[in-house]
């Protein structure tokens, strides 16, 4: 579409707002992706010209489904004539004519979640699961989703073509799950979400630690989900990410190098997303249905909370919980720092030296690089030097290499000014 | 976004079929197309001539050196492009994946490189005032 023409740039916007909960909806009506993908296109190519000539209607929504609809049954008749197709396309096209009345905007919000549940079925590789959400859901396009990830169109493409063969093949119901199966399948849409939005928060590889554009795709996603779905974890999830994104400006310095909590400018962090992320978790502790990610936004929200000292024993005994609902090595890591910052340095290392010893995170670079942290704060320089080593030997992200060469150079010197 | 498919066929196997069959799958083909057109998809192809009356140029030891036939020498050659215009890389899949030309042999899907596009739109441009 030309730039220069307004009605055009109009048309793109609504695209951009419009063209996922158009392509859910026929994705329901019609049983299958492709078909709907191309009636939605010609939908939005009718519009050009219609809305052009009459102004665009009251519900833009509804009159793009509905002409997609009349488009997908014009292809279908067409099909039908040109190639002999399956004898359940003439069953398709009587369906499609009998829906054709109107479509209502809690069938619209419904199909919304049916594509995000489709997106995110466990049977479907969580590799695929992430492009197929950005690209059906959130209406990105192939190589957006492909740079955001640092890999080849071809790639990405290759992995979105293999989910919809997925969904296809094994008949994958385009449904929002039975109540019985809803807080699991939940938990899965919410894991992709977050590793989305971790994604845009610190890039897996490579030198950009922030891409804004995943992270806010998984903001507005989760919004998303919030509003046709409003259940405790998902609050705690939009919370816990609007915490962490509140600092985004603050966890970097001009040269790109890491500054940690502690040392953080937090004028530089945002009061609004923190304002927003602390009634929200608010709002999920009351519901008295607390789940992993609630819990760890209560956390967050206590450290974006703390102006001059920080509550550790309140933030111990919610990671005591967390240990509870969802028991991991990176979580008694954590508590390992928390019980540090309370009861001293020594206190932290036993508990790791205890994870350590069960072998379970020796290949994570954060369970050496803070038993080094904590080993220099007992004054033990050459063990915090040789984690700080290992630590360093296993992290793979450009800025966090930076940081740990960092303490290196400092511990070092250190230890030859001594001499 | 503008794409080039490369339609790749087995030309032995193809002058094998009868003429009927021939027809039969072109008329097949150009319908897809007018589908890509109602849709506005399609941009414009070209149909290849035989691979048989193809010449590969290049230069050696500074002079021009011809040699007779296609640059690989593969059972499957290059038949036809045709220039599609899609959403993105997906859009273009699921779209000449319902070609039937891809049942004569696989299609390669380029997209288009617009920064050198752009530098020939200008040079047209500047040629043409």
């Amino acid at each position: 579409m030309p730039q220069a023409d307004p009605h055009n740039q109009h048309l793109a916007q609504l695209y951009q707002e419009q063209s996922a909960k158009v392509l859910a909806t026929l994705v329901r009506l019609l049983g299958d992706f492709d078909l709907a993908e191309e009636a939605m296109h010609e939908a939005f190519s009718v519009a050009l010209q219609a809305w052009k000539e009459n102004g665009v209607p009251a519900n833009p929504t509804a009159w793009l489904i509905s002409t997609g609809r009349f488009k997908a049954i014009d292809n279908l008749r067409r099909k039908k004539r040109i190639a002999k197709l399956e004898p359940d396309i003439q069953q398709l096209i009587t369906d499609l004519e009998e829906h054709n009345k109107h479509v209502n905007q809690q069938e619209i919000e419904d199909d919304q979640l049916r594509m995000i549940f489709t997106c995110c079925h466990p049977a479907i590789n969580i590799q695929v699961q992430i492009p197929l959400t950005l690209r059906e859901v959130c209406g990105l396009t192939t190589e957006e989703i492909a740079s955001a990830y640092l890999v080849t169109p071809a790639t990405m493409a290759q992995r979105i073509v293999r989910g919809k063969n997925k969904i296809k093949r094994t008949n994958i119901p385009f449904v929002i799950p039975q109540a019985a199966d809803l807080p699991d399948r939940i938990d899965a849409v919410l894991s992709v979400i977050y590793l989305i939005f971790n994604e845009g928060y610190a890039a897996s590889s490579g030198n950009l630690l922030c891409k804004v554009n995943l992270s806010n795709e998984a903001i507005r996603l989760c919004r998303l989900v919030l509003s046709l779905l409003p259940d405790s974890e998902v609050m705690g999830l939009l919370a816990l990410m609007l915490l962490h994104e509140s600092r985004r400006e603050a966890r970097v310095d001009e040269q790109g190098n890491i500054v940690l909590l502690a040392e953080q400018n937090r004028a530089l962090w945002r009061p609004d997303l923190i304002a927003e992320g602390v009634a929200l978790v608010q709002q999920a502790l009351a519901t008295q249905n607390i789940g992993t990610y609630t819990i760890q936004a209560a956390i967050a929200s206590i450290h974006a909370q703390s102006t001059t000292s920080t509550d550790w024993q309140q933030i111990i005994e919610l990671y005591d919980l967390l240990m509870k609902v969802d028991p991991s090595p990176v979580v008694e890591l954590n508590r390992a720092v928390a019980v540090a910052m309370r009861s001293g340095p020594q206190a932290g290392l036993e508990i790791i030296e205890g994870i350590s010893a069960q072998g379970k995170l020796n290949h994570y670079h954060k369970l050496h690089s803070t038993q080094g942290e904590l080993l220099a704060r007992i004054g033990d320089l050459p063990a915090a030097i040789k984690a700080f080593e290992m630590a360093l030997s296993l992290v793979k992200q450009i800025p966090e290499k930076r940081y740990l060469q960092q303490k290196l150079t400092q511990h070092k010197k250190t230890i030859n000014d001594k001499i | 976004m503008k794409f080039i498919c490369l339609g790749y066929f087995d030309e032995v196997k193809w002058n094998a079929l009868p003429e009927s069959e021939q027809t039969k799958l072109m008329e097949e083909c150009f319908a897809y197309d007018d589908e890509l057109r109602r849709g506005k998809h399609f941009l414009g192809g070209e149909a290849l001539g035989s691979a048989a009356n193809a010449v590969t140029l290049r230069i050696k030891s500074g002079d021009v050196d011809v040699l007779d036939g296609p640059f690989t020498e593969t059972k499957e050659v290059l038949g036809g492009i045709l220039f599609l215009e899609a959403k993105d890389l997906n859009h273009a899949i699921s779209l000449m994946a319902k070609h039937p030309g891809v049942k004569m042999g696989p299609f390669e899907i380029r997209c288009a490189d617009e920064t050198i596009n752009q530098q020939i739109l200008a040079r047209n441009n500047k040629f043409n005032n």
